[in-house]
């Protein structure tokens, strides 16, 4: 099993699945971390399908959908701000209307397209074999962004997360750190889609932070421990694919749900057995 | 003890929502060293006072003025994020009241942790610097916040209901603690309340809210004025009585 994952390494869309994959696991967890305790994780999922019907906008047109998707995206994403700020409308429910209507686009697309096609499919679960060079360098290039305004702003977003009423009366612009980090999850989104899929691209922002949420740790600790499980999720997930020859979207998505469940009964089972403890 | 600094003064005050007019034409005075309590029904502006003293909301028209660059400590209505879950320990939330005064790119040093153990210490919280904020009880949560309040040295301290989540033998200890920062210090007290029987006995200053300004002055002027007898015989019959009782042997 072993010689054939180091076999993976000799294909080259291996190692760029690899690298993509590393690179979207930082973002998406970075983020991640933030949007799950502003409660508003769910943005990602209503980006995603905002993402799947701009891809499929992209197809029927011939454009590149990366390009193409990255700035409907984001304005989406901003729009989704502003409906919950101006609009008496919860988060969730403004997502739920962005969500619902990028699907209804896409799938009507799709069907005036001639129905799912394998671009589009593969668009939808992801696939290793179509990502590409500029894939690779956007991903790395957007996880060094991320992970720079991350450790910058590192104190301006704990203070938004944790009190935001707080934070704006103690100076910090909080309007501007929503918008960095809806346009942030916009990006992520957006050149995630390739590896993991619109469907479950969300999954890679949620799923490390609720895994070490269960640890009960410091927040400082809860951001560094859910940005090495995402790697390492992602890691597994697209070994897996590769060995057994499964989608890799789905298997890393399930590969986490695995890690989710494991921390998740280790931690309870060790609470029930009297060994309770606090290290933060 | 003579109290003629002013350290706030806000003058025709007018807030206004969408829909409503949350306080209108508001002014008064604070001196520096008032234990004021701000108090009113529920709906008649307390909260929206605050929030504009704050800077936390725009206001329609009026002014608000601090003198000479006072630090202000607050300390909010609810304790947020405190679910069980959520990853933050006391000291990391203590730290967040450092934040205004730090530059680009804001980090805390050793010596800024140094303040919080500090502070921790004297409100008697050091064994709960490395829980879990999440996991503490209401009242400790509360002490937690009033550390991040106090953190800054602040010349004035705003607090909102800060005893509505706590029983009664804390709370004693709470207010207690306020009056010796209040009269030790100096430190400019501004605390909203519905609950005069317990805070009367610490308040010296009265800002009696009903959308307008309906009074402002000394505790025992406003119980001794008949106009408030609906709010005083509702909920603040005991603080009168005792407070009146005070001047009297004093006299």
């Amino acid at each position: 099993m072993i010689g054939d994952l180091l076999e993976a390494f000799s294909y080259g869309f291996m190692i760029r699945a690899f690298v993509v994959g590393v690179s979207i696991a930082l973002s998406a967890s970075l983020i991640g971390s933030f949007l799950v305790l502003k409660k508003f994780s769910m943005i990602g999922h209503g980006l995603s399908h905002v993402a799947f019907a701009t891809v499929a906008i992209a197809l029927t047109l011939g454009s590149a959908p990366t390009l193409f998707t990255l700035p409907i995206v984001s304005l989406a994403a901003i729009l989704v701000l502003k409906m919950n700020e101006k609009a008496s409308m919860h988060g969730d429910s403004a997502i739920g209307l962005i969500a619902t209507m990028g699907l209804a686009l896409g799938t009507v697309l799709a069907s005036l397209n001639g129905g799912f096609n394998v671009d589009l499919y593969s668009y939808l679960f992801g696939s290793i074999l179509t990502i590409q060079s500029i894939d690779v360098y956007l991903s790395v290039g957007v996880s060094l962004v991320i992970i720079t305004l991350v450790l910058v702003f590192y104190q301006e977003l704990f203070a938004l997360v944790y009190d935001e009423e707080f934070a704006r009366i103690n100076g910090i612009k909080t309007k501007r750190f929503n918008v960095m980090l809806a346009i942030l999850t916009a990006v992520t989104i957006t050149i995630g889609i390739r590896a993991i899929g619109t469907m479950l691209i969300s999954s890679l922002i949620i799923f490390p932070m609720v895994s070490v949420m269960q640890l009960r740790l410091s927040f400082k600790k809860t951001v560094i421990y859910s940005a090495i499980l995402s790697v390492v999720n992602v890691l597994f997930g697209l070994s897996i694919s590769y060995l057994y020859n499964l989608p890799s979207g789905s298997t890393i998505v399930l590969f986490s749900g695995f890690v989710f469940l494991v921390i998740y009964l280790g931690v309870r089972m060790r609470n029930l057995g009297g060994f309770r403890s606090e290290k933060v | 003890m003579m109290k003629q600094t002013t350290h706030i003064k806000v003058e025709n005050l007018t807030v206004k929502y969408q829909f409503h007019t949350a306080i209108k034409d508001v002014t008064f005075e604070i001196q520096k060293g008032d234990f004021v309590g701000v108090i009113g029904e529920n709906g008649s502006g307390k909260t929206t006072l605050i929030k504009a003293l704050l800077g936390a909301l725009d206001i329609s028209s009026g002014n608000i003025t601090f003198m000479d660059d006072l630090k202000v400590g607050y300390l909010p209505q609810h304790i947020m994020r405190a679910e069980g879950l959520f990853p933050a320990t006391a000291e990391e939330v203590a730290l967040m009241g450092l934040l205004e005064e730090k530059r680009f790119p804001k980090r805390f040093t050793k010596n800024d942790k140094a303040k919080v153990k500090r502070i921790f210490h004297e409100l008697g919280i050091m064994h709960l610097l490395k829980k879990r904020i999440g996991n503490l009880s209401g009242g400790q949560q509360q002490r937690v916040m009033l550390a991040r309040a106090l953190i800054s040295d602040p010349d004035v301290l705003i607090l909102d209901e800060p005893t509505s989540a706590l029983d009664s033998v804390i709370e004693q200890t709470f207010l207690d603690l306020l009056k010796s920062l209040n009269e030790e210090k100096e430190t400019t007290i501004i605390l909203i309340t519905h609950d005069l029987a317990t805070v009367g006995e610490y308040i010296d200053h009265v800002i009696y809210l009903n959308q307008v300004l309906e009074y402002d002055g000394p505790f025992d002027e406003f119980c001794k004025n008949t106009k408030h007898s609906p709010y005083i015989h509702l909920h603040a019959k005991s603080a009168c009585g005792h407070e009146m009782m005070k001047k009297e042997m004093k006299q």
